[in-house]
């Protein structure tokens, strides 16, 4: 069996006495997508920002393709797509691009050709504030895909996503799915989550109440989840 | 030569925007302006207090130059999707120090003739070791307020909190840049006891970069 790509071992995290995250430990290998459910302030988002190395843990220990999140080639192998969309308005397409490519140390033609793919290129040129808000959304998933990232950490992704920017997501989440990335996504869109998931996780109160695979009842009754292992 | 894509990237959306370069500027002439109202320009006291003058403006003027640094990283969560990239810390401060030192230094470049205009100072004849002075002064001023304004980002009231904490700290680096700029706008050049402050400078540079380098990874991920 393969090392796992993700590993998280009692992780803690503390907002001065609250407790964000107790005592949460799971691990995904390569191709799996785990969706991680729980109601709003369960944890989710917290436990996202430590494993892409955004906040630290307070006690436990996270690995990341077996290096702690913030060193330098783990953080190359993230693709991290969270609640903002993570470019400048006031520069173009084509520079947001640019830059972070040259960040991760991708070409400018691969740049370039992920504006095609999200059908941005006839806007290249273009500040990225005079765009509609699912061309920003494109842009934002262009951006999180540029670098063929092992590790998708997605935080609510599908929320607020107009319909083309939706089927653009399906697709290149089921690509590196199947082309054996690790995904990891918070999400409330039952539905779209447990199609694409391979293992579940619900969050309470900062405590991970069920991690496992995705079963066919969860697929048929997206409820099921919550009712099953939930608090009332 | 990762920090210096940051740079370009922040001057780039600077250049642009004009948001704190705009500011910052007209800031500083106007405080140029009212204060040669309030001294009588022609008087030989001028280049006693002209270094201190300069320098104070230089001070206020970079201070909304520096609450820009990080804070233009927050709409759309730049900040998280910078920091989640291969970018260390230390590289991400050192290309937003960068960025911000040639702006203020612009600034300042752009102040010196309009201050030798109000004030009938003669400052050409010097301005290599001024530009000098000026550079190591303004690297102090941007280091330290780099790193506060990576420690005030995420604060409501950062606008007060960078000038609060910067300020205070910076008194050493200000002291000797003032006391070297007055000596070269009196006409004279810097040497014997006044290498002491040139000396404080650099050691104050040298020694804040190498803290603030080593200190930002803490103060970004917390």
């Amino acid at each position: 069996m393969s090392a796992p790509v993700l590993a998280v071992e009692h992780v803690y995290k503390y907002f001065g006495d609250y407790p964000a995250l107790r005592d949460v430990s799971f691990s995904l290998r390569g191709g799996e997508c785990l969706a991680l459910l729980g109601r709003n302030g369960a944890g989710k988002t917290t436990l996202l920002k430590i494993l892409a190395g955004l906040s630290g843990a307070a006690q436990g220990h996270v690995k990341l393709f077996g290096d702690s999140p913030r060193h330098a080639a783990a953080r190359r192998r993230i693709g991290l797509l969270g609640h903002g969309i993570g470019v400048y308005d006031e520069l173009t397409a084509i520079e947001n691009l640019t830059i972070f490519a040259q960040l991760y140390g991708v070409s400018k033609a691969v740049a370039r050709e992920w504006l095609e793919r999200t059908q941005l290129a006839h806007v290249a040129d273009s500040p990225v504030r005079e765009f509609s808000r699912g061309m920003r959304q494109r842009l934002a998933v262009a951006r999180a895909f540029l670098h063929d990232p092992s590790l998708l950490i997605l935080d609510e992704p599908f929320t607020a996503l107009d319909d083309r920017a939706i089927a653009l997501l399906q697709t290149l989440l089921a690509e590196a799915k199947a082309a054996g990335r690790t995904i990891i996504m918070s999400t409330h869109q039952l539905r779209e989550a447990m199609e694409l998931a391979s293992h579940v996780a619900l969050i309470e109160r900062g405590k991970l109440v069920h991690f496992g695979p995705r079963t066919p009842e969860m697929l048929m009754d997206p409820g099921y989840v919550y009712r099953t292992f939930g608090a009332v | 030569m990762i920090f210096l894509q940051v740079a370009l990237k922040d001057l780039r959306s600077e250049l642009r925007t004009k948001e704190s370069l705009n500011a910052s500027l007209s800031f500083a002439v106007v405080i140029l302006l009212l204060f040669s109202f309030a001294f009588d320009p022609s008087g030989e006291a001028v280049a006693e207090f002209s270094g201190g003058l300069l320098w104070l403006v230089f001070a206020f003027a970079g201070a909304l130059i520096l609450n820009r640094s990080f804070a233009r990283e927050l709409p759309n969560d730049c900040l998280e999707v910078l920091l989640a990239s291969p970018v260390s810390g230390a590289q991400l401060f050192l290309g937003k120090s960068i960025a911000s030192f040639v702006l203020l230094l612009g600034i300042e470049l752009l102040c010196l003739p309009i201050f030798g205009i109000f004030y009938n100072l003669t400052w050409t004849p010097r301005f290599l070791p001024l530009l000098g002075i000026f550079v190591l002064g303004t690297w102090g001023l941007t280091i330290l307020g780099t790193l506060f304004s990576a420690l005030t980002v995420n604060l409501s009231l950062r606008e007060l909190m960078l000038p609060m904490l910067l300020y205070p700290m910076l008194i050493p680096a200000l002291m000797a840049a003032m006391r070297l700029t007055t000596i070269l706008l009196s006409g004279n050049d810097i040497g014997g006891d006044d290498l002491v402050w040139l000396r404080l400078l650099v050691g104050f540079d040298v020694v804040f970069t190498t803290l603030a380098l080593a200190l930002v990874e803490t103060i970004l991920v917390r």
